[in-house]
């Protein structure tokens, strides 16, 4: 293992410090336990807006606080949920008045600290709801399974719900918005690497060279199939495919189309990704109205990328163009 | 033989140090079928739980598990984090006052913490999952006890069985937590959850064995 360490154990942390160093402006941090809240919390009557998540999905959640998106965000270990008593921690300081939204991605450790954070603010008088972003459609029989992973889709949900919060919605508004976010959203993601756990020192799986992951998660876990390595025309069309016949996405409707790193791909890769899902969507008659590129929710330095598509209409697009300022979002 | 607080108390700090041993094992596990922080994450919970039964050592059985359940849950996340802390706790409550816990005392407190996991976790029998291993532990337990055993005897009797039961997930195919995510590609390992819940009965059931020949030698 080759990174930029000092004791593995403590690398949430100390992450968690100088981020807070590297954005005094935006952010303010706790290490124990360890969060991560609007400078200006708690906004009076306005409701906060709360995700996390394990550690090692950098910007997501930590660089998405800030006005116009999150309230606050709970880091837990590399890939490992935070506790409840963190979640409530983190309530109670970005808590204005007005009730509490929790973003939540679907994973079982993820929902059971969650909910159980929930019943314990709920206990102490403050009003608490919960979306479970579940956008993944990598994840099939999802019967058979935990349910479809949370992924790419976390963040324009955050985003949207984060500029209906600035602007007064109050709780029951956010929590209806959440979950008609959560239910237009879908993705899927592949990888070329598998990225290396700073407390384990090893690749969480390994890849021949002529070999690629489709339907990869986020935590370093094998994805649904290991096929040969295709060019990016072969590979795009692999993720948007199954992407499109979910909803599914027809002729005529406006999307947003996030093009995702999964930590290790440069941006190159990532705008040559984005051109060819550009094109194939409009061989469908499918309008891309609005788009974001970049490294937004990673999995460490894993390379390979995910393709998150929105279903927007007329308030979506309004409450995504609102503006947000946080470190890994501004406009 | 019964077990006294002591005992209770003795078999947790063996609990905690089996998994400090086993800690790269439960990562290795975890790292082919889910995330790789199962060992991670149960050390330190159990390094945090050895610190608060010195710093605050509890005065009954009961309140020793309750110490053990709140530390976990407030300290390992993911989902080992609330699942074995929930268990602990319905552990402790179905324990009450009892003082000294004997063979079916103790029977009853295996089946709370397995209930307490099952109505947490949503898995069943066969998912792949730590109840492979708590679901044969409580049915040998009830077993041993329902023959006259003692608590050592009893959870000697629970400790085969999670562990046969743990090497059983080996060749399932996940249906909850990570690991269900990879389908097909999750047998051919031994569930993590399941291969804790084993080590810790075994180290349970160690203390008790010593304990039991602690006791008949004085």
């Amino acid at each position: 293992m080759k990174k930029i360490l000092n004791e593995p154990a403590n690398v949430v942390g100390d992450a968690l410090r100088g981020m807070a160093l590297a954005h005094p402006d935006l952010v303010r941090v706790r290490t124990d336990p360890a969060l991560i809240v609007r400078a200006d919390a708690p906004v009076r009557d306005t409701v906060a807006v709360i995700s996390g998540g394990g550690s090692g999905h950098e910007p997501l959640h930590g660089g998405f606080v800030g006005p116009g998106m999150l309230s606050a965000a709970v880091p837990g270990p590399v890939f490992t949920s935070p506790t409840p008593d963190a979640v409530q921690a983190a309530i109670s300081q970005a808590e204005g008045g007005a009730g509490t939204l929790l973003v939540v991605k679907n994973y079982t450790g993820d929902v059971l600290n969650f909910e159980t954070a929930a019943e314990l603010a709920s206990a102490e008088g403050t009003e608490v709801r919960t979306v479970v972003v579940q956008d993944d459609v990598a994840v099939r029989d999802s019967t058979h399974t935990a349910g479809r992973r949370g992924v790419g889709g976390t963040v324009l949900l955050e985003k949207i719900v984060g500029a209906a919060a600035q602007q007064g919605t109050d709780l029951d508004g956010c929590h209806r918005l959440a979950e008609r976010v959560s239910e237009r959203v879908r993705s899927m993601g592949m990888a070329l690497t598998a990225p290396t756990v700073p407390h384990v020192g090893e690749p969480s799986f390994t890849l021949d060279e002529d070999e690629m992951e489709i339907g990869i998660g986020i935590h370093g876990e094998p994805g649904r199939e290991r096929v040969p390595l295709d060019n990016a025309d072969g590979i795009v069309r692999r993720l948007l495919d199954p992407v499109l016949e979910d909803l599914p996405f027809t002729e005529g409707d406006e999307v947003l189309l996030l093009t995702n790193s999964m930590g290790g791909t440069p941006l190159m890769e990532l705008y040559l990704a984005h051109g060819v899902a550009e094109r194939l969507l409009a061989e469908r008659g499918i309008r891309v109205q609005r788009r974001l590129v970049g490294p937004y929710t990673t999995s460490l330095e894993m390379q390979g990328l995910s393709m998150t598509l929105l279903k927007l209409d007329a308030e979506l697009t309004e409450l995504w163009d609102s503006p947000v300022h946080t470190p890994a979002l501004h406009w | 033989m019964p077990c006294t607080t002591q005992d209770v108390i003795a078999a947790l700090c063996a609990g905690a140090k089996t998994i400090t041993e086993h800690r790269d094992e439960l990562v290795r596990l975890d790292r082919s079928i889910g995330d790789a922080d199962h060992g991670e994450n149960m050390d330190r919970g159990f390094r945090a739980v050895v610190a608060q039964l010195d710093s605050a050592p509890p005065e009954t059985p009961a309140a020793a598990l309750k110490l053990v359940g709140t530390t976990l849950i407030s300290s390992v996340g993911g989902a080992s984090g609330p699942l074995y802390g929930t268990a602990f706790l319905r552990a402790a409550s179905a324990l009450g006052e009892t003082a000294e816990l004997d063979g079916s005392v103790l029977v009853g407190a295996l089946q709370a913490g397995m209930e307490g996991v099952e109505a947490r976790g949503k898995a069943v029998t066969g998912d792949k999952t730590m109840i492979d291993a708590l679901s044969p532990a409580v049915e040998a337990a009830k077993a041993s006890a329902e023959s006259g055993a003692g608590a050592a005897t009893v959870l000697a009797a629970a400790a085969d069985a999670a562990h046969t039961g743990a090497e059983t997930t080996e060749s399932l195919v996940a249906r909850k937590g990570r690991a269900s995510y990879l389908g097909e590609r999750s047998a051919g390992h031994v569930d993590p959850g399941a291969r804790s819940t084993a080590l810790l009965l075994a180290a349970f059931a160690e203390a008790g064995e010593a304990g039991g020949a602690a006791g008949a030698a004085r």
